[in-house]
């Protein structure tokens, strides 16, 4: 079997704070660390990998420094690493940035299963892994809880998937590509030998041309999302606390209600 | 802290063992301190990162390297609990014996199970008798055919009951005195091999501290350690001076973690309409604490690479080290809870943990006043010939 898990690299929220004159985020000095939800991602890979032997490969999308992303991969026990750059991936947007990992994930050849976090804890937008599916033509399973039964041999997957109001369970062809939350599992620490490993690995890079993106289909030039605008909700304002006669108290709430009628 | 030039290895080590210890103990640390109970989970964890393998040659299974390794490790565990850090490094102080002493099949059979954390060792020396002198051993063990028969009762042993795997000191010649002790490796499950008393302690509560109970016990006589009887005494000798700088490993780390709380509460806490750490009485304190943990560790790290290179007379220097250090935690955690005020007498805010944690640093593995002795005596010999 072989599994291919997709990361992201992004700021620590917990340490990011926010400049009160100008309301944008502090980035100095901020630790950049692997989605935290991607962290499940690669806990279910290696777990997998455990339990049914596979070749594991993390990929990620990002500037150079995300190399230490991948290399905290390879120190939880994923095999190989690949690290998709170039300048021209500037400014994708969940659509173009999920054709260009497509497009990796088309260079890699077979796979069995694709595995992402549900979603980036600093875009938050939950569509990367999704339309990653939708470039491969992949059956998708999103917000997978447990993995009941995977097999290599019958081709197929079936999945505990969380849904507002419950769980469903789904089975579906291999290959395929889920996205997990955190009831899946709890991710271990790296090991020791690891993180030694994990120091000299070699990181195989890839840029545009490598894996044979469509220029106008990555970039700024190929995002169809705009950002118009950012701006922090205003705050609200406190409520009143009335006091008196329960009867008083109802008469003035429905004078008071009627003006917004 | 200062640049003590660890290797790229070492750093990692550390940098591993204050995440897990922020992340995995940090939480639970005062339910497993109430719970009086060793926690399994964590010996797992401590296993899955490999750090069972530290001081383990890579022909065992382990990663190769040396003591410094175990005290950098011990000692970021011990900065959030020293009762979690004493389980894992009594595990060392039952497996240093094999190490040192084993025969090759005795190394082959028992130091990669040891290494991947399958297995968890414990070492079994002090009985109700027997503790600072250790040549008052009444534990005996009798050859019959090709086993020995170990009878006695060892007490107050760290990891009893949770161990596997235990290195039993006991009288085979009671006629040659310390030079009649022997080691045994004894596994757990052998027959007339029990476990008693569970004790209730002041501090390191996260660690395991029962009775081993040994009737009629048969052991295989492949299990003698070293193949050699005679040997008990140096093996005990030996171990300590092994083992003693991760004891003083544990002190630093307690006291920097007391050190780091302290702090932190003193620049929160006002009174007189200012933060308590603006005050000169307890600036002092708090740069006494911290002068004394960095000479402390200076002289773990030193006493450890005196051991590591393999000179002949670091017994003196990890005395030297386990007595410094431990009274260092003592007497910082104290300051501590000092620096708490009324807060730091309370459990709920875990500092006066740190003061029954220092505490047992200055007992185990040789009270204090043993290890001046092994000081002094080394003094006497080297400066009255």
């Amino acid at each position: 079997m072989r599994i291919i898990v997709s990361i992201k690299q992004v700021p620590d929220t917990t340490e990011v704070r926010v400049d009160p004159e100008t309301n944008t985020l502090i980035r100095e000095g901020v630790e950049s660390i692997i989605n935290p939800f991607d962290m499940y991602a690669i806990e279910e890979a290696v777990r997998l990998k455990e339990k049914h032997g596979a070749e594991t490969i993390v990929i990620t999308m990002g500037p150079p420094q995300a190399e230490s992303a991948l290399r905290e991969a390879l120190a939880l026990g994923i095999d190989k690493a690949i690290h998709i750059t170039d300048r021209a991936f500037a400014g994708s947007d969940t659509w173009a940035t999920s054709y260009i990992l497509a497009q990796a994930v088309k260079k890699i050849g077979e796979y069995d299963l694709i595995i992402c976090g549900k979603q980036a804890s600093d875009g938050d937008t939950a569509q990367v892994g999704p339309g990653m599916a939708a470039h491969l033509d992949l059956p998708q399973i999103a917000y997978v809880k447990k993995i009941e039964e995977i097999s290599q041999e019958k081709k197929m997957i079936v999945a505990e998937r969380l849904v507002e109001d419950g769980f469903e369970t789904l089975k579906a062809p291999l290959p395929c590509l889920i996205t997990v939350v955190k009831e899946i599992n709890e991710p271990r620490l790296p090991s020791l030998r690891g993180k030694m490993r994990a120091k000299k690995a070699e990181i195989v890079k890839w840029n545009k041309d490598a894996i044979g993106v469509e220029e106008d289909k990555i970039g700024l030039r190929g995002s169809p999302t705009q950002v118009v605008k950012i701006f922090t909700p205003p705050q609200k304002k406190g409520g009143e606390i009335w006091q008196g006669e329960p009867e008083e108290l109802g008469a003035r709430l429905a004078k008071e209600l009627k003006k917004y009628l | 802290m200062l640049n003590y030039e660890l290797t790229e290895e070492q750093k990692e080590i550390r940098e591993l063992c204050r995440r897990l210890a922020e992340e995995k103990i940090k939480p639970y640390s005062q339910e497993w301190d109430e719970a009086n109970k060793m926690p399994d989970e964590v010996l797992k964890i401590f296993a899955q990162s490999d750090l069972f393998s530290l001081c383990i040659p890579e022909e065992y299974g382990g990663m190769g390297g040396g003591l410094l390794d175990l005290c950098i490790a011990t000692e970021e565990i011990s900065r959030i609990d020293g009762g979690v850090a004493a389980s894992y490094a009594a595990s060392f102080l039952g497996m240093f014996p094999i190490l040192l002493f084993g025969t090759e099949e005795q190394k082959k059979k028992y130091l990669p199970r040891l290494a991947a954390g399958e297995s968890i060792a414990a070492f079994g020396l002090t009985e109700p008798e027997a503790g600072s002198d250790a040549a008052a051993v009444k534990t005996t063990a009798r050859k019959d055919g090709k086993f020995y028969i170990l009878n006695g009762t060892k007490h107050f042993i760290t990891n009893g009951g949770v161990a596997d795997i235990y290195t039993i000191i006991a009288v085979t010649d009671k006629k040659r005195g310390p030079r009649g002790m022997s080691a045994f490796i004894v596994e757990k499950g052998t027959e007339g091999f029990e476990f008693g008393k569970k004790e209730d302690k002041m501090g390191i509560r996260a660690s395991a501290t029962r009775e081993l109970i040994f009737n009629e016990a048969r052991v295989p006589d492949e299990n003698l350690l070293g193949g050699r009887e005679g040997t008990g005494f140096i093996v005990t000798m030996k171990t300590f001076d092994q083992s003693r700088p991760g004891v003083a490993a544990q002190a630093v780390g307690i006291a920097q973690g007391a050190l780091e709380m302290a702090t932190k509460y003193a620049h929160q806490r006002e009174q007189f309409g200012r933060k308590i750490s603006s005050f000169q009485g307890i600036q002092w304190m708090l740069a006494d604490m911290a002068a004394k943990i960095e000479a402390a560790r200076a002289l773990v790290y030193a006493a450890a690479r005196m051991v590591d290179r393999g000179e002949k007379n670091s017994g003196p220097a990890s005395a030297a080290a386990k007595l410094f250090a431990s009274d260092t935690a003592m007497e910082v955690a104290t300051q501590a809870v000092q620096i708490f005020g009324g807060y730091g007498y309370m459990k709920e805010y875990g500092i006066e943990k740190f003061m029954r944690d220092a505490k047992i640093t200055q007992i185990y593995e040789g009270t204090n006043q043993i290890q001046k002795e092994i000081i002094a005596l080394d003094l006497i010999k080297r400066y009255t010939k």
